[in-house]
């Protein structure tokens, strides 16, 4: 017998990149991208920020300052954020486990079911605002219960906003976060419970840390998606400054006789946003 | 008018054709009467028209393609606003009615329009209750009750205008779970029972059907709204399109609106 | 033959009370797995096989992550065959290590005793000695992308045995190391498992590994035991081809002086490494070369007096048994056995060229 061959791969280059192995990047610099990619990139790049460039030159600068310190649009802002937030946040507590389940236990109808929860996003927001009206209304399946037992009417509250945001927001965090738990090595998940964790620890000292990149990507989506929910928001709670009426709902209202005013608001919605996806994204640059 | 005035014989084999469409025996009796007005009009026209205009009009379209084979109206329904906003922004209309004469005004400021703007109906406001008006709504003060969940339009539409004019005529003060995005909206909340009363047209109340239960309220007298249509400068197919204006017009358009809700202007 | 000196005694007619008693059956579409695997605390035991043997499956089955279709499985005499994993007393060292990522080595190494209870700071404590047996202190703060193949290893291992099991798994637990290292942390390994009180079973498909780190080998082909018993056993009367093929290798213990390793048992063996201090040293049964007289002319520096103790036929190689100066085997073709004119008890000598021979540290 001859000595042993030499290892296959080195064990430092399979643990380095942690559950998605990292490629060396080679020819990322250097070499010019090919131009049946590099054209429909640009031409991609152009359709997606000329509306937004238009926006801004059309933007009618004068009228913000009063635009900036009227209460109303503050009102709507500061509730936009929080709402986006919260329904993010309840996306998080529901929509991991649910997409863990996906990812990593077999059940009979599993497709159907991940189907199932991807449906509110070709769903018309509109008709999910309707739908939920039917759910969680006073009048409805479940919200005729909550009513009588519980005096809890969810319509036009702002816990209404939260609910209708979370629906349309929740299946991007899902599909996200199975989609990294997919590409995630489950036999950390064993090492772990050969350590003596219970699935559960497993998944919250384990699973859970490898795929916070996901986990974090798909909250972003969920919290955009969140922020500029219009149709199941204002269908599910109505539009009532102060308490219901986020920053679209008064966006769509103002371009019925204000359109300036109108994509004004848009611009400090999109500002806000993006100032917070900035700094989101250096927190986590640094951090790593 | 005197545009309206310029399409009048066409008008009036409008009418000639929709009575005789109407009366079936005449209708089939009578072909070469339809042919000979088809000689006269045809094409495509198409009208912008008030999302609240939408069962009478199409009726009145239908009429009027069995009265001028040969054409046909095509119809957009929507907001006054976001249609206003469309015909400014260069849409290839030929009519349109509007729900308020601002939203007529954004055109005619614009110059889109070809002719001035008439009145051809009105609207009233009126309360949308449950079906069997469980809470007992009698006046336009029994909506300020706390306990009733009413909504309104937003005020920047023009059923939301209208209430809030009524309101204020009344010098009451009512607050309200939503201000909706319009008027079919505020209906649907009351459809939906997630409201118990509403601030809508008459029309909507009658479309509705049993749906919901209409309770009229003399304060409404103080926010009639006006309905202003008018041909577009744009338009390909003058003709037809001022036949189908003086149709909306005529006694016999007025009748399908009326009996839809509408007022007489 | 290899006489890799027995730091622990094996007893064949093992476990009563203690140590392991299993049967594992795995069935998976056409793949049927049937082990019986019996070790006394102390025993190293290796499942040896070809890729696709069932050794993975098996040692999977053992730590609950793969269900027994039938059979059982006792440890200390308790069953095990429906305890899930996390609550039986077995650690496991797995191929690729899978130390987590996002964890430093201390907290790798900490993380059992967390699961079983024990607080955050004793935890650490109780890992930080760990580390410090691995001699890896220096490294307890580093993440594991930042540890060499052979850190990463001993890391692992240290986590493995900081849960205190009664059954300890080794999935190939060099094969992700390059072959430099793989010396080092095999001495080290075996250093280790000798230490371990209770039962260890690693899997490999590298008889060297099996050889020099068990004191009981299971020979494992399409999911059945086609062989089992000690090294020496094994590679004396090997049963299949694939076997005698596998354990074909003479390996001996002993201490180096430059270029002349002192075998335990009197002989020397020259070799062309320059070592000094604890070595193995190994060589194929092919390098060894049969003369019934001593040879005089030969280059060979190594050769030694021996008596035929057995011949076995494989394919067109004849295995021939030897003991004397030094017990070994050497594979011969029938016409050259013929010439010798070998039957048992016939007396030989034994040469292999110093440049055929491999020595390494212990």
């Amino acid at each position: 017998m001859t000595p042993p061959a030499s290892g296959k791969a080195s064990a430092v280059d399979t643990l380095g990149g942690g559950p998605r192995r990292r490629r060396p990047r080679v020819g990322r610099r250097g070499r010019a991208a090919p131009l049946p990619l590099l054209v429909p990139a640009l031409i991609g790049l152009v359709f997606l920020v000329l509306p937004l460039v238009a926006l801004l030159i059309r933007a009618p600068w004068h009228s913000m300052p009063d635009l900036l310190t009227s209460t109303e649009v503050w009102q709507a802002l500061r509730l936009s954020l929080v709402c986006a937030t919260a329904a993010t946040a309840v996306s998080l507590v529901l929509g991991v486990p649910l997409a863990w389940l996906l990812a990593r236990v077999e059940f009979p109808g599993r497709g159907l079911v991940r189907a199932l929860v991807t449906l509110p996003l070709v769903l018309p927001p509109v008709v999910g605002g309707v739908a939920l009206l039917m759910a969680l209304g006073r009048n409805g399946v479940v919200g005729k219960w909550l009513d009588s037992w519980f005096g809890v009417t969810l319509p036009f509250t702002t816990t209404g906003v939260v609910i209708a945001e979370a629906f349309v927001a929740m299946p991007f965090l899902v599909i996200s976060v199975e989609g990294t738990l997919r590409a995630a090595d489950p036999r950390y998940e064993e090492a772990a419970t050969t350590l003596g964790a219970s699935r559960f620890t497993a998944f919250r000292r384990v699973t859970l840390p490898l795929i916070a990149p996901g986990i974090a990507a798909g909250a972003v989506l969920a919290w955009a998606r969140a922020l500029g929910e219009f149709g199941a928001t204002i269908t599910f709670a109505g539009n009532f400054p102060g308490r219901t009426q986020t920053m679209p709902l008064a966006v769509y209202l103002a371009l019925q006789n204000d359109p300036e005013a109108a994509i004004a608001l848009s611009l400090v919605l999109l500002a806000v946003s993006i100032a917070v996806l900035a700094g989101l994204r250096d927190r986590w640059m640094t951090t790593r | 008018m005197m545009q309206v005035a310029g399409g009048g014989a066409a008008a009036l084999l409008a009418l000639t054709a929709c009575s005789s469409s109407d009366d079936d025996s005449a209708g089939t009796s009578d072909p070469s009467g339809s042919a000979s007005a088809s000689g006269k009009l045809s094409g495509e026209v198409t009208v912008f028209a008030a999302a609240s205009l939408k069962e009478s009009f199409e009726t009145l379209g239908r009429e009027f393609e069995k009265a001028h084979p040969g054409t046909k109206v095509t119809f957009s329904f929507g907001g006054s606003d976001a249609l206003a906003a469309s015909i400014t922004g260069g849409a290839p209309a030929d009519v349109f009615a509007s729900a308020s004469p601002k939203t007529m005004k954004i055109v005619t400021d614009a110059g889109d329009n070809a002719g001035e703007p008439a009145t051809f109906v009105r609207n009233q406001l009126e309360i949308a209750t449950l079906p069997g008006n469980p809470d007992k709504v009698a006046s336009l003060k029994d909506l300020t009750d706390a306990d009733l969940k009413v909504v309104l339009c937003d005020k920047t539409v023009p059923c939301g205008a209208a209430a809030e004019k009524a309101l204020t005529a009344s010098k009451l003060k009512l607050t309200p779970v939503s201000y909706e995005e319009d008027v079919k909206s505020a209906l649907n909340k009351v459809v939906l029972k997630e409201a118990d009363a509403a601030l809508v047209y008459k029309t909507d109340v009658r479309a509705a059907g049993d749906k919901v239960e209409g309770v009229e309220f003399p304060e409404s007298a103080d926010a009639i709204n006006d309905y202003p249509i008018t041909l577009l400068k744009e338009s390909k197919n003058t003709d037809t399109a001022k036949a189908f204006i003086a149709l909306v017009q005529s006694a016999e358009g007025q009748k399908v609106l009326t009996s839809a809700g509408f007022l007489k202007p | 033959m290899t006489d890799i000196e027995k730091t622990i005694p094996y007893d064949v007619e093992a476990p009563s009370a203690g140590g392991l008693d299993a049967r594992l059956v795995v069935e998976r579409g056409s793949f049927r797995l049937d082990v019986a695997l019996t070790a006394a605390p102390g025993d190293v035991i290796a499942l040896l096989g070809p890729n696709g043997a069932g050794k993975t499956t098996a040692l999977r089955a053992l730590a609950g992550l793969v269900p027994l279709t039938d059979g059982h499985l006792r440890l200390d005499g308790a069953e095990l065959d429906r305890t899930p994993p996390e609550s039986r007393p077995v650690g496991v060292v797995f191929q690729d290590y899978l130390l987590f990522p996002h964890l430093t080595a201390l907290d790798n190494v900490a993380f059992g005793p967390r699961c079983h209870g024990v607080g955050k700071a004793e935890a650490r404590a109780q890992a930080a000695g760990w580390l410090e047996r691995m001699d890896l202190t220096d490294h307890a703060s580093a993440k594991p992308r930042r540890l060499s193949g052979g850190q990463a290893q001993r890391v692992a291992l240290a986590r493995a045995l900081a849960t205190h099991p009664r059954l300890l798994l080794l999935d190939e637990p060099l094969a992700a190391l390059d072959a430099r290292t793989r010396l080092d942390v095999r001495a080290q390994l075996r250093h280790h498992l000798a230490d371990f009180e209770a039962v260890a079973v690693l899997v490999t498909h590298d008889p060297l590994d099996a050889m020099v780190l068990a004191d009981h080998l299971v020979v494992i082909e399409e999911g059945r035991v086609v062989q089992r018993g000690t090294p020496a056993d094994i590679a004396r009367h090997p049963r299949t081809d694939y076997i005698a093929h596998l354990v074909g290798l003479n390996l001996y213990r002993g201490e180096a002086e430059g270029h002349t390793v002192h075998v335990d048992g009197g002989s020397t063996v020259t070799t062309s490494e320059d070592l000094t201090g604890p070595v193995f040293v190994a060589f194929p049964p092919s390098a060894v070369t049969l003369h019934r007289d001593r040879p005089t002319g030969s280059s060979a520096r190594n050769f030694w007096r021996c008596e035929v103790s057995g011949l076995e036929t494989h394919g067109d190689q004849i295995r021939v048994a030897l003991v004397g100066e030094l017990p070994l085997a050497a594979d011969l073709t029938t016409v050259a056995a013929a010439e010798l004119a070998l039957h048992a008890g016939a007396e030989v000598w034994a040469t292999v060229k110093a440049t055929q021979t491999h020595a390494y540290p212990a």
